[in-house]
């Protein structure tokens, strides 16, 4: 079993940064890290910095409700993520790091005539595509997962549910910490309190970030800003069909185990885990308006514990220990932006949106690959910028499982 | 929770509104003629800037009219709202 030595004085130095790089990498967070380590691990390339404006693990990395999961109804989807998915399902041995990774089961309840049409015909291009799914009947569910309100008298009964039991949690700030130190480990340099201020393009090819530690000159550029995607992809003249919202989530206070799965209601905007230390994990639906602002608006909140407590009673005496939101980048068709750009040498990884953490491995592996050949990999060529002009969109609004 | 100036009904609470998005979004002036970029631009690409904000909403729970509003999206100050047509505040 892996194991984390005991209260390690630092998992990463925090170098000076260089004055270039073969590959900077803008962004600390999961699919950054992730990208930096794979650039190493699986290309050889070490020359490698990736700049952070504020701390590793205090963005959206560490403001996700940690579900992991790969049921996603298309080709392209199910393959990204299901690939995202079986490295998670090694990700505790390659990094020699307990973070926690659970596979509890994810359940995506039905509560109407047309999300049981949905979710079946997820579960079976699921099955199509080699991902694990199930179809649970209402009372398939209450066997599942007993603390769920099957009673036909609620005002959204739950119908059915899908369940893929490969999903689960993780511990999100123990992965950042494990990724970090093995990208470290391999010769990365990750340089925090680093804000990009400036992209410099000479004839169409961006050469050098300028930052708020200097000027980084870099071979290849790879943008992984989340919210912020569009602020530092505009610093070099490119536009992304990207709106930043604030999507919120809350934990309660510590409570005995009583939740052993993931349970997720796209209907009624609620999804519910219980951490290995006792917290109970929600999320919401997102804030509908644009913000930078990492907070949203109470009454979020409150629609959210309404739909918790109808479907948990047993919640009703919890009492919710703190809120908060990160901004997430969404996309028009709710699946992520990775490739290149029209700026040569710049390469964007981005509108990972509502559910980028599950995605982070298989993120940073394809990022790594496209960095590194300067060409999107088989895996994530569906998923280019051009898509929005093609029409050939991938539209996961369904599988997303939070109103965008 | 936005308190949100609706310029036929005064503040109301966000939760009467719904929201439209980046406002001042011109219809192509001749749609045949777009290319497939214009026309994704058109579709998909909307202003997301790290600050102040022309968006529109509609008072769904109220008059059910339509509205701009300018708003800051760091700090969520609102600037002021006005009607459609109109040009934004100073």
């Amino acid at each position: 079993m892996p194991h984390t030595e005991s209260h390690p004085d630092f998992l990463w130095r925090s170098p000076e940064p260089r004055s270039s790089y073969d590959v900077v990498i803008v962004g600390g967070g999961g699919h950054g890290l992730f990208t930096a380590y794979y650039l190493a691990k699986n290309h050889g390339i070490t020359n490698v910095a990736v700049v952070e404006r504020g701390w590793l693990g205090g963005g959206n990395a560490v403001r996700n409700t940690t579900v992991i999961r790969s049921n996603y109804l298309w080709d392209e989807s199910a393959a990204i993520y299901e690939h995202s998915l079986k490295l998670w399902e090694g990700i505790q041995e390659e990094l020699d790091y307990d973070v926690l990774f659970d596979q509890r089961g994810v359940l995506n309840l039905a509560h109407n005539l047309h999300d049981v049409r949905e979710s079946v015909r997820r579960v079976n291009a699921n099955r199509l595509n080699g991902v694990d799914a199930e179809w649970l009947d209402a009372d398939g569910v209450a066997e599942f997962c007993p603390l769920i309100n099957t009673s036909r008298h609620i005002r959204y009964p739950v119908m059915g549910a899908t369940l893929q039991r490969r999903g689960g949690i993780a511990r999100h700030d123990a992965l950042v910490f494990a990724v970090a130190r093995a990208a470290a480990a391999l010769g990365v340099h990750l340089i925090q309190d680093c804000e990009v201020t400036g992209i410099e393009v000479e004839a169409g090819r961006a050469v050098a970030l300028e930052t708020s530690r200097g000027r980084i000159a870099a071979g290849r550029i790879g943008l992984c800003a989340a919210g912020h995607s569009s602020v530092v992809a505009a610093m070099a003249g490119v536009e992304l069909p990207i709106q930043s919202h604030p999507l919120q989530a809350l934990v309660s206070e510590v409570l005995d185990q009583v939740l052993d799965t993931v349970v997720m209601s796209n209907a009624v905007h609620v999804y519910v885990s219980q951490a290995h230390k006792g917290e109970l994990v929600m999320g919401a639906g997102i804030d509908p308006y644009n913000s930078y602002a990492q907070r949203g608006s109470f009454h979020v909140i409150e629609e959210q514990m309404a739909a918790a407590l109808e479907l948990f009673p047993i919640f009703a005496r919890a009492r919710v220990l703190r809120t908060w939101a990160g901004i997430v980048d969404v996309c028009p068709d709710a699946s992520p932006i990775v490739g290149p750009t029209p700026v040569e040498n710049l390469f964007v990884n981005c509108g990972w949106g509502t559910g980028g953490f599950k995605g982070t491995p298989g993120s940073g592996w394809v990022y790594a690959w496209t960095l590194a050949h300067g060409e999107a990999h088989e895996l994530n060529r569906p998923f280019a910028l051009e898509r929005f002009e093609t029409g050939a969109l991938i539209d996961e609004h369904g599988a997303a499982a939070v109103a965008h | 929770m936005l308190l949100i100036p609706c310029p036929w009904c005064g503040p109301r609470d966000e939760i009467e509104f719904r929201y439209g998005g980046e406002a001042h979004v011109a219809y192509p002036a001749d749609p045949p003629a777009v290319d497939d970029l214009e026309l994704a631009r058109y579709i998909f690409y909307r202003g997301n800037p790290k600050g102040r904000f022309q968006e529109r909403w509609v008072h769904q729970q109220g008059c059910r009219r339509w509205f701009n509003l300018v708003r800051d999206t760091v700090t969520h100050e609102i600037a002021g709202s006005y009607l459609p047509g109109q040009g934004p505040p100073a």
